[in-house]
């Protein structure tokens, strides 16, 4: 196949890997890679680096929108941003010495608790309990719009929150993933914040834990212009056209469209890495 | 800033972290990251067109991985072969300016904290802003 036919190719399927990912809430880094790696047989490296690049895009593009709505909460997401730069520094570091097939049954098993995740039902809730000691002393309560206005809400879970940001680090550069999955159970389940602060804050924080190990990869030779340029542009062409469409499209069963292909994406992913044919 | 004392309500704490200063600072960080990634966006686009009409007809081969030449791998490499209008280098610095966004942005929270006199998270923001510098400029 040609440089050009290839580019072609990869742009469309980023594009609509965008667009579904942006509908649905999954992120479209998700299906990058299992789609570079089966589809069109590219080196996992090759692919792990174009994604991660996209994840960027996105992120850095639709946090805008966010921010000004008043829902991301600075102080918590710079504060866990310090476990999620080491986890993905981490990340980078151990990349090189765990083998492909281990990669690929980790990236099907993260594919579908993502796509499962993305069905359960997630009742908005925010906790004035006492925060813990840590919430206190860093000051991460705040207050968020809801229809009655400003509701103030305080942080539980703090080091246990933590932890788990730096192993979405460590995913996020493993899989060049958003690991948005992660960093949600991370601030909705263990921290107790409001499921739409959780969201928008996870969402502020991906691109600065994917530029982490972008940085690392750029010197390793992951990041290929012929590879990286196609799924840039076309993730996040997708992704702003999603952000427009998103209020008339019926997200139901859209979703259940990009669950299907998750979870096929997932099973030959983990059917390639058992088979150590990746 | 330090804690106050004893336990307070929820709505003194929420009073207390989300000022509106902090408000303010969210968004120009919004904008920031709009405008670095739409000019990424742009010299990645350009770079892409001229590095298809260059290298459209070659045959594509990513199965095995090779790292390319340094000056697609290096801050310093990458500049200098952009300067000499080499398509591919473009691109590569389309996504390094792609990749300084977010430290942009956490460099611009720094520089707010400092700005409201906030000894902690100025510490908290500058381990995070070293952290990514280390990624982008030593590459582990």
């Amino acid at each position: 196949m040609s440089i050009l036919l290839l580019a072609i190719l990869i742009a469309l399927g980023s594009f609509f890997a965008g667009l579904l990912g942006s509908l649905t809430g999954l992120g479209g880094g998700i299906i990058v890679v299992p789609m570079l790696t089966i589809l069109f047989h590219v080196d996992l490296r090759y692919a792990v680096g174009a994604s991660l690049v996209s994840v960027i895009a996105t992120s850095s593009g639709a946090a805008a929108a966010y921010v000004r709505e008043g829902y991301t909460n600075v102080r918590v997401g710079v504060f866990l941003e310090v476990a999620t730069t080491i986890g993905a520094l981490a990340g980078a570091a151990m990349s090189g010495f765990i083998p492909t097939s281990a990669l690929a049954v980790l990236f099907g098993v993260v594919l579908l608790y993502s796509a499962w995740r993305s069905f359960q039902p997630h009742e908005e809730h925010s906790t004035t309990a006492p925060p813990h000691p840590w919430a206190a002393r860093l000051r991460l309560s705040s207050s968020y719009p809801t229809p009655h206005g400003m509701q103030p809400y305080s942080v539980e879970g703090v080091p246990g929150g933590f932890g788990l940001m730096f192993v979405a680090g460590v995913l996020s550069a493993l899989l060049g993933i958003g690991s948005g999955a992660v960093k949600v159970l991370a601030m909705d389940r263990l921290m107790k914040l409001p499921f739409k602060v959780s969201t928008t804050t996870s969402n502020f924080m991906i691109g600065v834990t994917a530029a982490a190990s972008s940085g690392v990869y750029l010197h390793r030779g992951y990041i290929e212009p012929a590879l990286a340029f196609p799924v840039m542009l076309g993730v996040l062409s997708g992704a702003l056209i999603g952000a427009r469409i998103l209020a008339t499209a019926r997200t139901r069963s859209l979703r259940l469209v990009f669950a299907t292909v998750v979870v096929v994406l997932a099973a030959e992913m983990l059917y390639k890495g058992i088979r150590g044919t990746l | 800033m330090s804690a106050p004392p004893g336990p307070p309500t929820p709505r003194e704490l929420a009073l207390q972290s989300q000022t509106d200063a902090d408000r303010q600072v969210d968004l120009v960080i919004g904008r920031l990251l709009q405008i670095g990634v739409f000019a990424a966006a742009a010299i990645v686009a350009l770079g892409a067109i001229l590095f298809l009409v260059q290298h459209g007809a070659s045959r594509a081969e990513f199965a095995v991985f090779v790292p390319g030449p340094p000056t697609l791998r290096t801050v310093g490499g990458i500049l200098r072969g952009a300067l000499a209008f080499d398509s591919a280098a473009i691109v590569q610095l389309g996504l390094v300016l792609l990749i300084m966004t977010p430290i942009a942005r956490v460099l611009f929270t720094l520089v707010a904290f400092i700005i409201q006199r906030d000894r902690l998270y100025i510490l908290i923001t500058s381990v995070v802003l070293a952290l990514l510098l280390y990624g982008l400029i030593a590459g582990v």
